[in-house]
């Protein structure tokens, strides 16, 4: 009943989301498209947090370098290809995930969260202080990346109904490989680790390697999303790096409820609308979002996916008295 | 898995020694463990004997002495490397993942020893043979009505039997088990005694324990440990009739019960 209901939610969401085009409002569908780049990115942050009990504060470096590869590995004036670029980006995001987790996977607790902001502010300022990309001012993506596979053009970036699709395919991809993983003996070592790491060094895993795996995993899917970002928008700032970001990744995930791949979609999603919403009435959007956010922790700390359990009991226990 | 030779020595520490600051919580403890046997590190609290079975499993590291395990030094390994080795432990503070079915944990414990971490597409659920081992080893530990019970909600002395089904899904050869009764009742511990002796004939058993009547029931071996230093070691005959034991431990703990 549970599993079907699932089910039955995430295919009308689908259906629901590959509607959006069909409206006609560009405004809409770039704003849309910009929630599920944002769901790939709350979902990479998920598998850390969420799944092996790594709390980074520095995620929005792995969106950033691969959004700056995006814009720094495309030719000038010239529309690159799309399927270099996009594994070139997320691999470089991988890399840097690697090192730094080579790194950061040695504190643990509040040190690993200082840590991980630490590294992901050093590459912050290299964009910021330096002319790699631009300075404080950031770069464009002047031509959006070609699919054409030889002579053939299976769909085309530069048309936003073309993107939201290609966003869309990806997010579902991404959505159904963690999902994926997690059912596969690495995944389940990971969720282990959350649960109790000290009982799985006893059991004997080499346990930091297994993070190092995850920390490196969702480098790369955080690029995948940063890459999509810098597509979608064509503009890169330094700022995508900033520790705002990272915030902003980790309130998603925690809005969704930690530990949920659906949950941090629709993290991502409310988020998004919020801020969108909040942003028409103020300035001082995020005021209102902070008091959302402190009402949400205190009266749903699962999340917005616990709802639907909450729902439920709250149902039954009506119907028993 | 053959049964080896009984009396095969597996575990040999020797003069372990272990200093937190100007404190020697362990001075020049030698211990050994072999196949088909119980050995029992007995002494009263704070005499040293988590730090001594802290320093077989690698969760802390001697400052002096040496552990081999089937003649191979091992001093230098970690925890996690003990455990590969075939070095299995359970602690004195139920230590389980409490969110997880008992067969979950069971069958994690298996999937230690063929990890294939890169098997990132394969389900863990399909791999047949952790489920298989992690079965039989809930089965011989005495959990099998529980297998799908989710483990926080055990009762103490299940969960206590649940970590040895955990150690024993490792092919561990040797179990360090801390306090493996402590907090049961007596039929429990009346049941965790049996299964230890069961266990003893293909396996090396090192315990740490309080409760006097099981010591003595299922001891090969006993070494008192007083101060961090052994007082005495030997037979259970040799250590009941051991005047500095009584004087020391023995004496106190009547004294108590008279």
């Amino acid at each position: 009943m549970n599993a079907h209901a699932s089910l039955i939610f995430k295919l009308v969401a689908l259906a629901a989301l590959a509607c959006v085009p069909l409206s006609g409002e560009s405004f809409y569908v770039e704003l849309i498209s910009k929630m599920l780049v944002m769901a790939i990115f709350a979902m990479s942050l998920d598998l850390l947090v969420g799944f092996t009990g790594l709390v980074s504060f520095g995620h929005a470096a792995y969106f950033g370098i691969a959004a700056y590869a995006a814009a720094l590995l495309s030719p000038k004036y010239d529309a690159g290809n799309l399927w270099l670029l996009l594994p070139g980006a997320v691999g470089l995001s991988a890399l840097a995930a690697f090192v730094i987790g080579l790194f950061v996977l040695r504190t643990k607790g509040i040190y690993f969260i200082m840590v991980t902001l630490a590294f992901a502010q050093m590459a912050y300022f290299v964009f910021h202080d330096t002319p790699v990309g631009g300075g404080s001012d950031g770069i464009y993506l002047n031509v959006k990346p070609s699919a054409a596979i030889g002579g053939w053009e299976p769909f085309d970036l530069g048309n936003g109904t073309h993107q939201y699709y290609f966003i869309l395919a990806l997010m579902v991809l991404v959505y159904l490989f963690l999902a994926r993983v997690l059912q596969s003996p690495f995944g389940r070592v990971l969720v282990g680790i959350k649960s109790n790491e000290h009982r799985m060094q006893s059991m004997g895993y080499l346990t930091y390697r297994y993070k190092l795996g995850a920390f490196t995993l969702a480098g790369a899917l955080g690029g995948v999303a940063g890459f999509l970002y810098a597509v979608l928008f064509g503009f890169v700032t330094p700022e995508l790096l900033s520790w705002h970001e990272s915030g902003n990744v980790l309130l998603m995930v925690i809005l969704g409820g930690m530990g949920n791949l659906v949950g941090a979609v629709v993290g991502a999603f409310a988020f998004e609308g919020m801020r969108g919403v909040f942003e028409s009435w103020t300035e001082h959007w995020q005021l209102l979002m902070g008091g959302v956010i402190v009402a949400l922790v205190l009266f749903l700390p699962g999340g917005l996916s616990s709802l639907p359990a909450r729902i439920r009991r709250a149902l039954q226990g009506g119907e028993a008295k | 898995m053959s049964a080896g030779n009984t009396n095969e020595v597996l575990l040999e520490a020797k003069k372990l020694t272990r200093r937190f600051g100007g404190l020697v919580a362990n001075q020049d403890i030698s211990v050994t463990v072999a196949r088909g046997m119980i050995h029992v590190l007995l002494g009263p609290n704070g005499a040293g004997k988590s730090t001594c079975i802290n320093m077989l499993s690698g969760d802390l590291p001697p400052s002096e002495g040496a552990i081999t395990f089937m003649g191979r030094d091992i001093t230098g390994l970690s925890a996690a490397q003990r455990s590969r080795v075939g070095i299995g432990r359970s602690y004195q503070r139920t230590n389980i993942f409490p969110q997880f079915t008992v067969l979950e944990n069971v069958r994690l414990a298996a999937q230690s020893r063929n990890q294939q971490p890169w098997r990132i597409f394969s389900k863990a659920m399909g791999q047949k043979w952790a489920l298989d081992k992690a079965r039989a080893c809930i089965d011989e530990a005495g959990l099998g009505r529980r297998v799908d019970w989710v483990s926080g909600v055990l009762s103490h002395g299940e969960q206590r039997q649940l970590e040895i089904a955990m150690v024993l899904a490792t092919d561990a050869q040797v179990l360090l088990l801390d306090e493996p009764l402590a907090g049961m009742g007596s039929d429990e511990s009346a049941k965790m005694v049996e299964l230890l002796k069961k266990l003893r004939a293909t396996r090396g058993i090192l315990l740490v324990e309080h409760d006097m009547d099981a010591v003595f029931a299922v001891a090969d071996v006993i070494t008192v440990m007083v101060n961090g230093q052994m007082l005495e070691s030997g037979p259970p005959e040799q250590i009941r009739a051991s005047v500095a034991v009584q004087q020391a431990y023995l004496g106190t703990e009547e004294s108590f019960h008279v």
